[in-house]
Order: C-alpha cells, then sequence, then structure tokens
C-alpha cells in the first residue's frame, strides 16, 4: 500500500510537484513519512518549522498515526483571504 | 449553507440570497479585494492556490461552528482560487441572524478564522517578482520563532 503525499504553493514550487506516492511503512506516523521525504527532497527541511500536516484532511500532529491508503497533505503558512 | 472553493467569479448577491431568512433581521457581508499595493509595494495581479476539498471541509466546520457560537440563522464562505486581478473579491462572508450584533461578531470572528485555518494561498506577483505570502494570522506562523513573525 501506498501514502500519497500533496503538496501545496511555496512547497509545490520548491519540490517540483505537487503530488506524489511513497510507500507505507508499519507504524508511519506524520513525523516518520516526513522523515522519509526530506531523504529524497531535502528542500522540504527548509519549511518544517511553520510546516502544518493534514491526514486525510483534518490537521494532525507529527506524531499523529498515517495509515495505509492515507493522504499526507504538507501545509505551509495559509495566506487566504 | 453555501459553502464554495471555486475559480469562479464571486458573486455578493448569491451569498446574500443563501442566508436570508424571514427571522433573520440583519445580513452581514465581508468582500476580501485584491489591493494593488503590499508593504509598498505595487501590486500587478495574486495568484490563488488551494487545497480544495479541505479548504471547503474547513470552512464548512468554521460556518457550523459560527452558527452555534454566534446563534445565527445562516451563513456562506466563498473563496476564489486561481489569477485574480486587481480589485477582484478574493473572499466572500455573509452571516444572518435575528439581530444586527451577532452578525457583526460573527462576520468579524469567521474572517479571522478562514484566515488562520482555510489552506489557501495567495502569490503576489509584481512587475519584477513574485512570492508566496506566508500569512501572519496563520496557525502555522504561531509556531515560528518570533523572528519569523517580524510582519
Amino acid at each position: 500500500m501506498v501514502i500519497t503525499v500533496l503538496f501545496f504553493a511555496s512547497l509545490a514550487d520548491a519540490v517540483g510537484t505537487r503530488e506524489l506516492s511513497l510507500a507505507h511503512v508499519a507504524g508511519d506516523t506524520v513525523a516518520s513519512v516526513r522523515d522519509r521525504l526530506i531523504a529524497v527532497h531535502p528542500q522540504v527541511s527548509e519549511f518544517t518549522e511553520t510546516l502544518l500536516y493534514a491526514v486525510d484532511e483534518e490537521y494532525a500532529d507529527e506524531d499523529a498515526p498515517v495509515p495505509a491508503g492515507a493522504t499526507l497533505a504538507l501545509i505551509p503558512p495559509v495566506s487566504g483571504g | 449553507m453555501l459553502i464554495r472553493v471555486t475559480p469562479e467569479r464571486l458573486n455578493p448577491e448569491e451569498a446574500i440570497e443563501a442566508v436570508r431568512r424571514d427571522e433573520a433581521g440583519a445580513v452581514d457581508v465581508f468582500l476580501g479585494i485584491v489591493r494593488n499595493t503590499n508593504k509598498g509595494r505595487a501590486v500587478d495581479h495574486l495568484v490563488y492556490d488551494a487545497y480544495p476539498s479541505m479548504a471547503e471541509k474547513t470552512m464548512r466546520e468554521l460556518a457550523e461552528e459560527a452558527l452555534a457560537r454566534f446563534d445565527l440563522t445562516d451563513s456562506a464562505v466563498l473563496h476564489r482560487t486561481g489569477r485574480l486581478e486587481i480589485g477582484e473579491t478574493s473572499l466572500l462572508v455573509a452571516v444572518s441572524a435575528g439581530h444586527r450584533a451577532a452578525t457583526f461578531e460573527a462576520g468579524h470572528w469567521l474572517v479571522n478564522e478562514v484566515k488562520r485555518r482555510v489552506p489557501v494561498w495567495k502569490k503576489e506577483v509584481w512587475a519584477d517578482g513574485e512570492e508566496w505570502i506566508e500569512g501572519p494570522e496563520s496557525l502555522g506562523m504561531e509556531r515560528a520563532p518570533a523572528t519569523m513573525r517580524g510582519s
């Protein structure tokens, strides 16, 4: 099974894509998926200080579980309005 | 309840009609407008990115919270995406209630919460460059070191 990772705005520009798939590992959390992502796309680490995360469209803490088949969104500081 | 994230032009009349009720003596409407300048720099246009499904979900949760918190009769929250020119409407919030005080308070609260939580981003485009804006009021910036929150 896989995890879908979504990027937006400045982070999508930095990574060069809006979406990618990663293999799911048993016990995955937001932090563990993010750290595997940083190994492939080190530029993500420049965003982590202000980055928020959403698992299946709900804001989630770094230690929240990411189940197989889930969508993890990496959310830079929002600026709507 | 009218909730929408859309690349189409926002129509205030649609939101007003969506929240109008016979028992509601007041409707408050807020329009967020694309301004021609920011921090002393001339803005040519804005480009809005969004996570549309989560943005609509978050807007609906906020609208429902506003209904309960301020005793509204109904609410509408719409955000536009894509390229917006100066003077166009990026955000449209309308709320109705029995009396005006609740609508003013609820409209103020809803706009603030939208800017804080809804996954939408604006990019400023100038004559000589562009930059994604990090909202100073956003939930993400609340975690940032003080030096990053200067603006």
